[in-house]
């Protein structure tokens, strides 16, 4: 990003009235102006301000690996209980990071901007993401931004990239579920795609249900730090519960079999669902961890959640067994059995 | 959730389940078909096969509206959306059934076709208000459940003058469906489909009442029990059932008191008269032409019947051959005595509509029962 706007002659960013235009993305002045008062501001670190296309960083500690992810954030609304784009599209990367075993270092982020978007509400995004990565202490170190005309983008897109550094011998992913490890969630299932939905146009409810949209390093650090064998770290996001489960039977080469009874889902949540249709454990989340641990451990590690904020409501759910169809399977509270399947088509779109 | 977790009580589930196997008689098998998809997805959602006794079997039957709609019908929709640059508007699982030539709405929305989801017959009516400049044309579908609301807006539409929203039917009827099933030859003569008793509907009834289900009862002697679409509600009438079959009875009973009474719900029954008529005939899938099973707009609404308004002329189109979708609303083969059942046809790629709506016969089994018919080899 660049800096080298000379002040004084130059009328500043009408942050009340103003709507971003085709040349804040021109890479003249008015685009650099952007940069300068809203985004340089927001963000301010001793990366950013080098002012380069890229941004020079320290190499990690030595025998530590680096672990990058990327995400792209198109949720619709923009601002929701909770939270917004911003915010969202700061945890979001964070915790893919985080899942990975990683202390996340860096950000960098792009956005794509609608012709039209109103300038006050891009600095209510912007100034909310960088309250996130200032409170998760990961700076944004670099960007980009785009301006497409209008009808071409819905508001704001951001893309989130973000850097961490790995132990040596850490080795966390979704391909080490073993039969017997035990299956832990950290908190109660569906939160924010049902806080999403309850604004969808077609469908707005009164609730009082938020996105529970968090950055879940310090979550995860502290469950290390009680049991540093963890097998599998994941954020249920997109497809909830069931899809990431599906996902790691997959890649381990694994069954899973939960009980029904022993996932937390919050009450409103599950009214919600009920209502329209939905199963909680499909719905997304943005601020919950699924871990797999060796079932020796699993109390450790249930105490050590519990003991950090984000994690009250952590419970185990399940086990993982031997299964050669990698089927994850649940016993209902009704008392029979069946499938937890991958999900078919989409059930919401747009909501991270 | 009070008034819900009630009816999914897993203490009283294992009370009911033994009540059932000491009742059922060892010495025979009994079959009840649960006519309403709403059943269907209970059953498998909670697993309730799982506590039933080996000779109680339950078949799936054809009222899961999604599953019944012939190819043709849908093609009407696309054809119309593409052609006459009319906006689609419908409930969710319409979008994925498939129609023609590997098409489904979903597939025609992405190559331009405007066709939209909506929840409810209110929010199309609001588009077309909200957007006067667009034909805007509501899908719909559903047995006597939905009926009322769609006969609504159709009133609302006449009232308002809204010359740009209407309506193309296709509302089936729940008894000439069972009619159909007790009246094919596998049920009457074969004897291959073995038929004790149905679950009867339950949002259904609440309309209709309990009343045309007796006709079933004393012309087919069949006993009929009206359950709610909770799983204890199922157990219980699956117990109901067995009762009237050691007894010898064949009566319309009804378990669902909270909701359904004898007449129904006169208020609703009256609108639908006044906006539908019958139609001589309808194709449904897999029951095929059945008579007097579905309503039309009546023609002092034909402004608001999309049907009228573009002279639509409806084409049947057969099901794929090698999709049993047919025989299994029917009852006669389950999903996975069909060949392509999670082969070719899966919830991703369905190819017939069994596969297409979670209350949906084939979904339902992919979705929530395959594990049982793989037997569990260690990895």
């Amino acid at each position: 990003m660049s800096g080298s706007v000379k002040k004084g002659y130059i009328r500043p960013l009408d942050l009340k009235q103003g709507r971003v235009d085709m040349s804040h993305g021109g890479g003249g002045r008015a685009m650099a102006q952007l940069i300068d008062e809203l985004f340089a501001a927001a963000f301010a670190n001793e990366y950013l301000g080098q002012g380069d296309d890229g941004a020079v960083l320290p190499a990690p500690a030595a025998g530590e690996r680096l672990v990058i992810a990327t995400d792209a954030h198109v949720v619709s609304p923009l601002f929701f209980p909770g939270g917004d784009i911003g915010c969202l599209s700061v945890h979001g990367t964070l915790n893919d990071v985080a899942v990975m075993g990683a202390r996340p270092l860096y950000l960098a982020a792009s956005f794509i901007l609608e012709e039209g978007f109103p300038l006050g509400e891009l600095k209510r995004i912007v100034d909310s993401m960088a309250a996130a990565a200032r409170e998760a202490g990961v700076p944004v170190v670099t960007g980009d931004t785009k301006v497409v005309e209008q009808g071409k983008g819905d508001g704001v897109f951001i893309t989130t990239t973000g850097v961490g550094a790995l132990a040596a011998a850490r080795d966390i992913s979704g391909r080490r579920a073993r039969p017997g490890d035990a299956v832990l969630v950290s908190g109660t299932m569906g939160d924010h795609g049902t806080a999403i939905l309850s604004l969808r146009e077609s469908l707005a409810f009164e609730t009082e249900i938020v996105s529970d949209t968090a950055a879940l390093h310090g979550l995860i650090e502290a469950l290390l730090a009680a049991v540093p064998d963890v097998h599998v770290l994941r954020d249920p996001t997109r497809g909830g519960l069931a899809t990431t489960l599906n996902e790691i039977a997959t890649q381990s080469g694994v069954g899973i079999t939960l009980e029904e009874a022993a996932i937390p889902v919050d009450p409103q949540v599950e009214a919600a669902c009920e209502f329209l249709g939905l199963d909680p454990l499909y719905v997304a989340n943005e601020g919950k961890l699924v871990a797999i641990v060796p079932a020796e451990c699993a109390e450790a590690a249930l105490a050590a959640l519990r003991a950090h904020p984000l994690g009250a409501n952590a419970a185990r759910i399940g086990e993982i067994t031997e299964d050669a169809n990698h089927f994850v399977q649940i016993r209902t509270g009704f008392g029979g059995r069946r499938m937890v399947d991958w999900l078919s088509g989409e059930q919401l779109p747009r909501i991270c | 959730m009070k008034y819900v977790d009630e009816f999914r009580d897993g203490a009283l589930a294992s009370k009911l389940a033994a009540a059932i196997r000491v009742e059922a008689d060892p010495a025979r098998n009994y079959a009840f078909m649960e006519f309403c998809g709403g059943h269907t997805h209970a059953i498998s959602r909670y697993g309730v096969t799982d506590l039933l006794p080996a000779n109680v079997r339950m078949i799936h039957g054809p009222g899961c509206p999604v599953c019944v709609l012939p190819i043709g019908r849908i093609d009407m929709a696309i054809r119309l959306a593409l052609a006459e640059n009319v906006t689609i508007l419908t409930y969710g699982d319409c979008l994925r059934v498939p129609a023609s030539n590997g098409q489904s709405m979903l597939k025609a929305k992405a190559r331009g076709a405007d066709i939209r989801m909506v929840y409810s017959a209110a929010d199309a009516l609001a588009l077309a208000q909200r957007e006067p400049e667009r034909q805007v044309v509501f899908f719909a579908i559903g047995f006597e459940t939905t009926t009322p609301p769609t006969a609504l807006v159709i009133r609302q539409a006449k009232a308002l003058g809204l010359a740009n929203f209407s309506v193309l039917c296709n509302h089936v009827l729940t008894p000439s469906a069972i009619m159909t099933i007790l009246e094919s030859p596998e049920v009457r003569e074969l004897g291959t489909v073995p038929l004790d008793g149905f679950i009867g509907p339950a949002h259904v009834s609440t309309v209709i009442g309990s009343r045309p289900y007796a006709f079933f009862a004393e012309e087919y002697r069949k006993p009929v029990v009206i359950a709610g679409f909770e799983p204890l509600d199922v157990m219980q009438a699956i117990r109901m059932l067995v009762r009237q079959v050691n007894e010898g009875r064949a009566e319309v009973e009804n378990e669902f008191t909270r909701a359904v009474t004898e007449d129904g719900n006169r208020k609703a029954q009256a609108l639908v008269s006044e906006v539908f008529e019958l139609r001589r005939s309808f194709e449904w899938r897999g029951l095929r032409e059945v008579p007097y099973s579905a309503l039309k707009i009546r023609k002092a609404f034909a402004e608001h019947d999309a049907e009228a308004r573009f002279g639509l002329a409806y084409q049947s189109v057969p099901d794929n051959k090698a999709c049993e979708c047919g025989a299994i609303l029917r009852g006669v083969k389950k999903p996975t005595d069909c060949k392509i059942f999670g082969t070719v046809c899966t919830p991703e790629n369905p190819m017939g509509s069994c596969m297409v709506s979670s209350e949906g016969a084939c979904a339902a089994h992919y979705n929530f029962g395959r594990f049982r018919d793989i037997p569990v080899v260690a990895a």
